[in-house]
């Protein structure tokens, strides 16, 4: 049975189970409002647009978070990213005969505050099964999982989109939690075509997973996407999930399928292979509107695994499932049933309370969510909820804008705009995160003080932080090497009015009248002489 | 490990029989210490082989009986012996990936069931299903400490095939026959 360690393993065939999903249950459905657009996720042709032709998408999710642990689920091996190959694996792990497994408490722990941080009830006894299936990184033969009684069940999460026609009204959105189940991972293939073999490695092998189950709640790419990143920062926050797509400790399938509103859902295909937040959207994107055009076709949506291909942008069927799929669960004989204390006081005698998981202690110990550190940051600051909401979900944003507003004196408002427009907007055409901004806070602070204290115009400061950006250098060196610094000089301004006063009688006539608002394009020319350097108010005052 | 840890909710007493899992080096694959002991002087025939848990001190758990006690019941007793079908065989070859569509094959699995058969006699009525004999057991947490991994040459040395520190297996996914290829196999075997 142990296809590695005896070679004589029947190997006439071997199944084509990629990683064990067990639950796809539709119940809810929601129609989208039409035409949100997100800041998270630059987004994408408008499917929520296609209400029009009455087919819309229903979306659930299934996300295998990995827990962030020392060690792995049943046995004291470490957990790492990029060890040198199964360098991490106890005997355990390779299932050798004769090995059991041992429950991790700091997975269990993590579990149930995850659990408690999206408002699921937390079954007091939970159960381990065994789910069956081969595949040349599962060695045992089966994965232990929780099918029958999962550690929490019944939960929400609330996540917002930025909505409204400016994209500036937080849209409040919840999705039903099904079940979280502790599970293991399995190990790595790495598929060698050419000589036609697989590579294991068994590293990541018995890693503790939390599966969250979602509903189908969600009706296109964009509100699965915030869903998934709100999922992100909260178990960022709680420590019990580092949350990387990239690294696989946050995986996501999506349950796709399309259906006209009130009538039964439609026939889902599972899509598989999405590593970003960006990905997902547009993977769920295209795959609704496939569906769709296959109906539209007077074609059947194929029950399937596709896998999203990244380059392509396109959904693309993966290796057939058998027909015949039969997990065959079975209790797991080597674990008792695990039990969730209330409180202390409710642990029976003999049982020792740190050996215990206690309801309680965990939730003491809940620390603030990302809803609340917005809310804190709004009332805190008196900034607009859209700008509290892209504060927190962008990583590490919060953090620079507070670094930036400790270092002026200019108002968390204006630091907010600088943050949120300029800053973002130069690391979203680069394509680069908040840690790489090549202009550090200090660097922005001492920018937005010589604004502050009237040394530099606010068009100026714009043009300085562009040349910030491209040269490296300092706001005051790049403000004095180019004379950018705004004319005080009453003098020099006077005589630049006088001149553009002289060479525009038209305009000076037309005042004269009455027609002030012309007073507003002998502004401009002056700001175009002046490059920007003219103090507004004193430049009023002199015309 | 794990093993040690669980006699101790049993409160089965223990002490080391063997130093370590030394059947990974000396190439035995006994996953539980196995003492030979004649029973008595006399018979010195027969000997009991007493299967002990690693670990355990005694060769003898007191709620264990040395003997078995059970009695083959009656085959009158017993429900009329399943029948297989073609198709289940070829349904359990595919789950459990082992060819025995012979007539042997077949007739080990059908004295399997009837074995199990057996089990249909007794009476569990007002007996809730268990799904172990450690139900009642407390389930034993451990800490979050790293303390075994880091066997990589150990671990690869079993294995047949390796390439570097991988093992090496066949390409997944290989296709299942179709469905008649299979039916065409299966008429062309002694089955």
């Amino acid at each position: 049975m142990c296809l590695y360690f005896n070679g004589s393993a029947s190997q006439k065939q071997v199944f084509s189970f990629a990683m064990a999903h067990s639950c796809f249950v539709f119940l809810s459905l929601h129609v989208c409002s039409r035409g949100f657009l997100c800041l998270v996720v630059p987004c994408l042709d408008s499917l929520c647009l296609s209400a029009s032709q009455q087919l819309v998408g229903v979306v659930g999710l299934e996300i295998h978070a990995q827990i962030n642990s020392n060690t792995k689920l049943f046995s004291s091996s470490p957990v790492c990213f990029l060890a040198p190959p199964n360098s991490l694996v106890s005997f355990f792990d390779a299932s050798l005969p004769g090995t059991l497994p041992v429950l991790n408490r700091r997975c269990v722990e993590a579990a149930v505050m995850t659990g408690l941080a999206l408002d699921c009830t937390i079954n007091r006894k939970s159960l381990f099964d065994r789910k069956h299936y081969f595949y040349a990184d599962l060695p045992a033969g089966y994965q232990i999982t929780q099918q029958r009684r999962p550690i929490a069940v019944d939960g929400m999460l609330t996540y917002s989109l930025l909505g409204g026609i400016k994209r500036s009204q937080v849209i409040k959105k919840n999705v039903h939690i099904k079940q979280i189940q502790l599970e293991q991972d399995s190990g790595k293939s790495l598929h060698d075509d050419v000589r036609s073999q697989t590579l294991i490695d068994l590293n990541r092998a018995g890693v503790g997973l939390m599966e969250l189950v979602m509903e189908p709640d969600m009706s296109c790419g964009e509100e699965a996407a915030a869903a998934v990143r709100e999922l992100q920062l909260i178990l960022q926050a709680l420590g019990t999930c580092q949350g990387n797509m990239s690294e696989g400790q946050l995986r996501v399938d999506a349950n796709v399928s399309v259906h006209r509103p009130g009538e039964p859902l439609g026939i889902r295909t599972e899509v598989k292979n999405i590593n970003s937040v960006r990905y997902l959207a547009r993977a769920i994107d295209y795959e609704i509107q496939r569906q769709i055009d296959i109906l539209q076709r007077g074609g059947t949506v194929q029950n399937e695994t596709r896998a999203y291909d990244a380059k392509l942008g396109e959904t693309i069927p993966m290796r057939d499932k058998e027909g015949l799929q039969d997990y065959r669960f079975m209790p797991e004989p080597n674990l008792p049933p695990l039990i969730v204390f209330e409180d202390n006081a409710s642990l029976p005698a003999g049982i020792d309370a740190c050996q215990a998981v206690v309801l309680q202690k965990i939730r003491e110990g809940l620390p603030e969510l990302p809803s609340v550190k917005r809310d804190r940051l709004v009332q805190m600051y008196g900034i607009l909820p859209e700008h509290s909401f892209t504060l927190v979900n962008e990583d590490g944003l919060m953090e620079y804008f507070e670094a930036v507003l400790k270092e002026t004196k200019a108002g968390p408002r204006k630091v907010t705009g600088w943050v949120t427009n300029e800053l973002l907007g130069q690391l979203r055409q680069q394509d680069m995160s908040v840690a790489q901004s090549l202009i550090s806070p200090l660097a922005l602070a001492e920018l937005l003080e010589l604004q502050e204290t009237g040394h530099i115009s606010s068009s100026v400061a714009k043009q300085v932080f562009q040349e910030m950006w491209s040269s490296g250098k300092t706001a005051l060196q790049i403000i004095q090497e180019q004379d950018l610094g705004l004319i005080s000089d009453t003098a020099q301004l006077h005589s630049i009015c006088q001149k553009v006063v002289d060479s525009h009688p038209d305009e000076v006539h037309a005042i004269r009248n009455g027609n002030k608002k012309v007073l507003n394009k002998l502004m401009g020319l002056v700001k175009k002489e002046t490059r920007g350097r003219a103090d507004p108010v004193l430049l009023l005052m002199r015309l | 490990m794990s093993i040690s840890s669980l006699c101790a909710t049993r409160r089965v007493s223990l002490t080391i029989i063997r130093p370590s899992f030394s059947f990974l080096t000396n190439g035995h694959s006994i996953p539980y210490g196995v003492n030979f002991i004649r029973r008595t002087p006399s018979c010195s025939q027969s000997r009991i082989t007493n299967v002990t848990r690693l670990f355990s001190s005694r060769p003898h758990n007191p709620k264990v009986p040395e003997v078995p006690t059970w009695k083959p019941v009656a085959e009158d007793q017993l429900p009329t012996p399943a029948h297989i079908p073609a198709d289940l065989v070829d349904k359990l070859e595919r789950l459990a990936l082992v060819d025995f569509r012979t007539k042997q094959g077949l007739a080990c699995l059908e004295k399997a069931i009837r074995f199990a058969d057996q089990l249909h006699v007794v009476d569990t009525s007002g007996v809730d299903p268990m799904d172990s004999v450690l139900e009642d057991r407390a389930l034993y947490l451990r800490d979050d400490t790293v303390m075994e991994g880091d066997c990589a040459e150990e671990l690869l040395q079993l294995s047949k095939n390796t390439v570097e520190e991988y093992f090496v297996a066949p390409p997944g996914n290989i296709p299942l026959p179709k469905r008649e290829e299979r039916a065409a196999m299966l008429k062309h075997s002694e089955f």
